[in-house]
């Protein structure tokens, strides 16, 4: 169901369709080279049209592609605004910058004869988050959330330690379980609406609400997003998942699987339910606020414990997506670019935390503290990147990290919600904690014996690194655009209440 | 009780089984430690979807949707085709979580989840 002013768009259904016809190729070239070398000039055609696509969007408002020529509500219509292109050039281009730094570190980390394996899976991922991002079918919808949760459980699994073998395991019943959840929902809401379209499902929605099949469907949408989410307290499969996980995929997902899933909660709320104020009819708000505070608390104090700095940077993932799921919880329109906003930041500082602590692993093979004590003198450049990240994440004045905790803080004051103003600036405090922790050991240590050569990186994992570092610095000084897209994004979902 | 309430009761059969399913599949996959026992309570609990899709898409007295004289009333075919893709889905996860399972068991010698756990947390001790 589109308006009159949409254009549709071939290349919304190629941004799909490539990587995933990619995929079986890099499976049957069966080579490690031939497999990267596809992947990469994959990732970097996604990337320049996901590009192509948010120019149009920006022009054009909104995108659609409907599959089959089938007029929506009753074929698959795949739709594209901006909250959902900027979600897409996110994972593009985390894709695309991930690719070449996956060709060294992906070679000391997994086996050689799976190395071509790797990269299908690495494209089957990218095509169903990109996937997930277009589609305006919610069944379609849980199609690409088990393509691209499927290939992250083997993704996940190739890491050399045996645990993540057992990440992996605990990884897929969980996920199962939310996405199984998630169809539960999606069948409910089908048998009282009679549609699988989202915008169709939006207008016939207020009919109804009342009935305790929408209700129930809502409850089993929650919960299951919730779990790919890994919001608090169903974030237990995520610290193992991503400290086991090859580096590489560990900087792939937490960039983009979680944000996606923020995404589809944010598709959810307000899409979907757009005609229904949710949050004044439903104790959703409470419920996800509470949530999301108790995330950015009790997850940042497990991080500080942590020797291990993959471990501790994940237990901040589970705090950070605390701020965006707070941001969408608000209800307003400030809190709302709030979240958007820490959606692309945080996508930006984790990505280039965990491509610096690839680097640290690549070069030092080791990952708790005690074995980089001193590793600021030894690999200058690349604890500078993690730096920059870290910062981030506390929130520091001039890093993106500032610019969202800023508008959330603004949105919160501007309901005159004081307490949770304080609890925002409080959790930043321990945030200070943790990175504080690991400038420490990397700055203020000494080395360990016969461990004082500087380590080197290739120019392959360096590059895309400080790629991002730069954007994420980018994104903090300049904020006025990320700032903008996000208004602009918040007042289109907000439209509909 | 009233025979409407029980004829009610029966014609909702199939919702009952689904929630029965759907509650025993859930149970098997929390309390069980042995993971192929968590895989089999999966699969109870995906099927049990499959079972209120298949229901959802019934209409009394209805036949398959075929073009064809003398055919008026016929089901929903499409929560029946939907579940033709979950059925797909559930297949491949079976599949990846078993092959987990037999990588699991040739790495750590047991597919006990609460023996993985001691031996996980001695090497963490270790670490």
């Amino acid at each position: 169901m589109s308006d009159p002013a949409s254009f549709s768009d071939p290349w919304l259904i190629l941004l799909v369709v490539v990587p995933l016809l990619a995929a079986p190729v890099c499976v049957l070239l069966r080579s490690a080279g031939g497999a990267w070398s596809t992947a990469t000039a994959v990732s970097w055609a996604v990337v320049g049209i996901a590009i192509k696509l948010l120019i149009t969007v920006l022009d054009q408002g909104q995108v659609y592609y409907r599959i089959g020529g089938w007029d929506a509500p009753w074929g698959i219509e795949y739709v594209l605004d901006p909250v959902g292109a900027v979600v897409v050039v996110i994972v593009a281009v985390i894709g695309a910058l991930t690719m070449p730094y996956a060709k060294n570190s992906v070679e000391k980390e997994i086996r050689h004869d799976r190395i071509y394996l790797f990269y299908a899976m690495m494209l089957l991922c990218l095509s169903g988050l990109l996937g997930i991002t277009v589609t305006g079918d919610a069944f379609n919808l849980f199609v690409f959330l088990e393509i691209s949760s499927l290939s992250s459980y083997v993704l996940i699994s190739l890491g050399s330690d045996r645990r993540a073998l057992t990440a992996a395991f605990r990884y897929l019943i969980m996920g199962t379980l939310g996405a199984t959840f998630y169809i539960i929902g999606v069948g409910l809401m089908y048998q009282k609406t009679g549609t699988l379209n989202m915008a169709d499902l939006r207008t016939i929605m207020p009919a109804v609400i009342d009935t305790h099949t929408v209700h129930a469907a809502l409850a089993f949408l929650t919960v299951g997003i919730s779990l790919k989410l890994a919001l608090f307290p169903l974030h237990l499969w995520l610290p193992n998942a991503y400290t086991f996980a090859p580096s590489v995929v560990t900087a792939f997902l937490a960039a983009t699987a979680t944000k996606v899933s923020a995404y589809v909660l944010l598709r959810t709320i307000y899409t979907i339910f757009g005609e229904i104020d949710l949050f004044a009819d439903f104790p959703l708000k409470p419920v996800l606020i509470v949530m999301a505070v108790a995330a950015m608390f009790l997850a940042s104090l497990s991080a500080i414990w942590q020797q291990n700095i993959k471990r501790m940077m994940a237990y901040s993932s589970v705090a950070q997506i605390g701020y965006i799921v707070l941001g969408f919880a608000l209800a307003s329109e400030a809190g709302l670019a709030g979240g958007i906003v820490h959606m692309v930041n945080h996508a930006l500082m984790k990505g280039t935390a965990f491509f610096a602590i690839g680097a640290m692993v690549f070069a030092t093979g080791s990952m708790t503290l005690r074995d980089l004590q001193g590793i600021g003198r030894r690999m200058p450049w690349v604890t500078a990147a993690f730096v920059i990240a870290g910062l981030g994440l506390i929130g520091v004045p001039l890093t993106p990290g500032f610019i969202s905790k800023w508008q959330l803080v603004t949105a919160v004051l501007e309901l005159e919600l004081w307490p949770l103003a304080a609890l925002i600036l409080l959790s930043s405090l321990l945030a200070v904690i943790y990175v504080w922790r690991v400038f420490e050991v990397a700055y203020l240590r000494p080395a360990p014996l016969g461990h004082h050569k500087p380590a080197e990186v290739p120019l392959s994992m360096s590059m895309p690194l400080w790629i991002l570092a730069l954007a994420t610095i980018y994104a903090g000084a300049n904020a006025t655009f990320t700032l903008n897209l996000a208004h602009e994004a918040a007042q289109q979902l907000m439209g509909g209440l | 009780m009233s025979w409407e309430v029980v004829t009610d009761l029966l014609g909702l059969l199939n919702y009952w089984v689904v929630i029965i399913l759907m509650m025993a599949g859930f149970y098997v996959v929390i309390a069980q430690d042995n993971l192929v026992k968590k895989i089999v309570g999966l699969n109870i609990f995906q099927v049990s979807v499959f079972v209120f899709y298949i229901s959802m898409g019934k209409v009394s007295d209805g036949t398959a949707p075929i073009l064809e004289e003398g055919i008026e009333v016929y089901s929903n075919p499409l929560p029946h085709v939907l579940i033709l893709t979950a059925i797909v889905v559930g297949v491949a996860t079976t599949a990846l979580a078993l092959a987990l399972v037999v990588r699991i068991n040739h790495s750590y010698g047991s597919i006990e989840e609460d023996e993985i756990q001691v031996i996980e947390h001695d090497e963490e001790e270790i670490a």
